[in-house]
């Protein structure tokens, strides 16, 4: 990988190369007015300058509500939607500028599980097939015996019987289709999983398992994970650094224990405060953070900080400390008492200008 | 009924009047493959005041058992048993007896808001609407209410909001314009189905409170459905836990979750990821998937996913009996097996995993403990 001379925010020092390394993300897309013509008269930033890395056999937990832009950044990370500026590199080559080739070649190394196990496998063709199809597309099927094997391979390695490969989607339940969404990323021995909120389509009891087979073929293939999910139950379970997102910016991101248990931004606190817990006798001693409104549109932000309109902690500031949330962006960086920027390849950052550990479990 | 203000999370709330009384209720539907026996028997009392939470996965009959009491199943569906309100028997109302009861007595709180607001009338006149349909009163005094409503569950500057359409609301803001309606008439009852399922995490929080604003406001009773067992853990007294259309366990919150009875209960609170908690150990998911309706085999519909199962389980479902107390019931041939240690990890697969503590170990999630301790509560299941 270059030395990162267009990667200010480039970290991890001592750590490998990360495998994947997303700088200044921006991703828009036009709003148009209705009619026939169509004239593009606007322009919403769904993803707004975002920067993060993830390491081989890491997994980086992607968190925050509908229309932060989560879901965006991933198909934008896989460049199924390209990126409108920023750079995406995988292994160090920029995917936002690669030739159609070399693009279809790393793919291999990426692949995608999807949130719905319904629509995400054609009803149409049998799970052998499903499974079989990205090897065929890349040419790494082989022969008729050598192709077979691998896919019966990759079924028993997601936990279900080779047997039933000539079955059609219909005939599996939720939990098992998910594990054939799973099979068919894994059939070309990827080094990336994006996992675009896997098991929130899932019964509880169901969802375990998938978790479970996430983190065992974690361990075993030593793949890295962009986990994005809007439960931060399971990603505080699955993952071991946490972005949280909030319209279209990453505000805080940082390793599971550190942000779960010492998150800095109000909007973090608020997210995890609101969290129910199974156990009622917590439930009946916590206290939540009650914001206030709703989440502004993306296509008129708020200036300065984004999150400041529904923010608890603006109420509590002064007018003049107010105008800096309102003037100026904070910066994804960390932070130290008071808020103090700190220093830029903090392990935990957050874009605050007043931000605080507060301790919310 | 009374309306003194009820405390929140009321326990050991006093024996107060019955207002809702479910008895053997049953609801069939007819299919290609035969009947589908959706809901195969539920019973529960439902006191004023409190909130009966009702938990179960997909397909275990906690939303169909709620419609039948509300009278909303098409016409195909078979229903018997009794669903008494006070005094009323429910079931085998006439379609015109039963509007009377319904949204006045018993108002009903739907998953998607988007499809319980009508899109072409303002948010004022849904409510007024629902004002007028049972009170003989002016529609510039149902339009007060309105407005009343609408402060009572959170809305801002709701005088600008009450000549707004459903569309000009975010989700959130729009269920608490059905809670507003559900609340229109003060019912005895208010059935939420899923009320926040469709939400974001923040926005759930903010209806939840608007729920127990408006439960608060009109003393009335509710059942809470829900497969979040989260969500129930904060809002109900009691639970009701159903799987393949029976309950198969229910009594006081606190006993449910920290003294399950039943290996179902045990295996889907073990199967939670937790937020509080730092462990890695592995989710213990409960084996298999649940058993369809149709042609359920004899003996406890758990059983093969069981690991407590035995000969008996196969042969004979386990009746609804006293397990801990005669408030706390549970289906299962070998609920006392469960007060024994170790009992939560029945389905842990790890051989490792803490056997000793058993549930009635105190847990350790005190407030004080900060999140620097060392994580000793490492059997997460436990608690």
């Amino acid at each position: 990988m270059s030395t990162s001379a267009t990667a200010p925010a480039s970290s991890t020092s001592t750590a490998p190369v990360p495998l994947l390394s997303v700088r200044n993300l921006v991703k828009e897309f036009p709003i148009r007015s209705s009619g026939l013509v169509r004239k593009q008269v606007g322009v919403v930033q769904a993803v707004s300058d975002i920067s993060f890395d993830i390491s081989a056999g890491e997994t980086l937990g992607l968190v925050g509500e509908s229309g932060c832009g989560k879901s965006t950044t991933s198909r934008a990370v896989l460049h199924l939607q390209p990126a409108t500026s920023g750079q995406v590199l995988f292994d160090g080559v920029d995917l936002t500028t690669v030739g159609k080739n070399d693009l279809r070649r790393l793919r291999r190394d990426m692949q995608l599980v999807f949130q719905d196990p319904f629509a995400s496998l054609d009803p149409r063709i049998t799970v052998n097939e499903i499974i079989a199809e990205p090897l065929r597309i890349h040419g790494l099927y082989g022969d008729k015996g050598a192709g077979r094997k691998k896919v019966d391979d990759l079924m028993a390695t997601v936990g279900l019987k080779p047997e039933h490969g000539n079955r059609y989607p219909h005939e599996f339940s939720g939990g098992q289709r998910q594990r054939i969404g799973i099979a068919r990323a894994l059939a070309l021995r990827p080094r990336l999983l994006v996992l675009d909120e896997p098991v929130s389509a899932l019964d509880v009891s169901i969802q375990a398992g998938v978790i479970n087979l996430l983190e065992e073929l974690q361990d075993e293939l030593g793949l890295a994970y962009l986990f994005v999910a809007h439960d931060l139950s399971v990603v505080r379970h699955i993952a071991d650094r946490v972005a949280v997102m909030y319209l279209g910016k990453i505000v805080e991101l940082g390793p599971r224990d550190q942000l779960f248990d010492h998150p800095q931004h109000p909007y973090t606190q608020a997210l995890i405060s609101a969290i129910p817990i199974p156990d009622p006798r917590r439930e009946r001693t916590r206290q939540r953070i009650l914001l206030q409104g709703d989440v502004p549109s993306p296509a008129n932000p708020p200036s300065g900080c984004r999150f400041r309109t529904r923010c608890p902690k603006f109420l509590t500031l002064t007018p003049e400390q107010r105008e800096k949330c309102v003037d100026e962006e904070p910066l994804l960086v960390g932070r130290g008492p008071g808020g103090m920027a700190t220093s830029q390849d903090a392990v935990h950052k957050a874009a605050c200008h007043y931000a605080e550990s507060v301790q919310v479990l | 009924m009374s309306h003194e203000p009820v405390p929140v999370p009321s326990l050991g709330v006093p024996a107060q009047e019955v207002v809702l009384a479910v008895r053997d209720l049953t609801v069939t539907f007819p299919s290609d493959a035969g009947p589908v026996q959706a809901v195969r028997g539920v019973s529960y009392d439902l006191r004023s005041g409190e909130v009966l939470g009702i938990v179960g996965e997909s397909g275990s009959g906690k939303s169909v058992s709620s419609m039948a009491v509300m009278g909303l199943l098409p016409k195909t569906a078979r229903i018997a048993g009794s669903v008494r309100f006070k005094d009323r028997e429910l079931l085998g109302l006439t379609e015109k007896q039963m509007t009377d009861v319904r949204g006045k007595k018993i108002a009903m709180i739907f998953q998607d808001p988007m499809t319980s607001l009508n899109p072409v009338y303002k948010i004022g006149w849904q409510l007024s609407e629902a004002v007028l349909a049972h009170n003989d009163v002016s529609k510039e005094v149902a339009r007060k209410r309105a407005l009343e409503l609408l402060e009572i569950v959170g809305i801002p500057s709701p005088d600008k909001r009450i000549d707004q359409y459903p569309h000009e609301f975010s989700g959130g803001m729009r269920q608490r314009v059905v809670i507003a309606i559900a609340m229109a008439n003060d019912p005895d009852v208010i059935i939420a189905d899923e009320p926040t399922t469709a939400l974001d995490v923040t926005v759930q929080a903010q209806v939840l409170e608007a729920l127990r604003a408006a439960q608060q406001e009109t003393g009335a009773a509710m059942v809470l459905i829900t497969h979040d067992l989260g969500v129930v853990a904060g809002q109900a007294d009691r639970v009701l836990v159903m799987y393949a259309g029976k309950p198969v366990e229910t009594g006081p919150i606190d006993g449910i979750y920290h003294h399950p009875r039943m290996p179902y209960t045990v295996g889907l609170l073990g199967s939670l990821p937790r937020l509080d908690q730092r462990s890695q150990e592995k989710l213990t998911p409960i084996p298999g998937t649940p058993p369809s309706v149709v042609n359920l085999p004899p003996g406890c519909p758990f059983a093969p996913r069981c690991p407590l199962r035995t000969d008996i389980c196969l042969q004979s479902e386990p009746a609804l009996l006293p397990a801990l107390g005669a408030d706390h019931e549970a289906a299962c041939h070998h609920s006392d097996v469960l007060a024994h240690e170790g009992a939560m990890d029945i389905f842990s697969t790890d051989p490792n995993a803490v056997p000793g503590e058993g549930p009635d170990a105190a847990p350790n999630a005190v407030p004080g403990e900060g999140p620097d301790a060392a994580p000793p509560n490492e059997n997460g299941a436990a608690q």
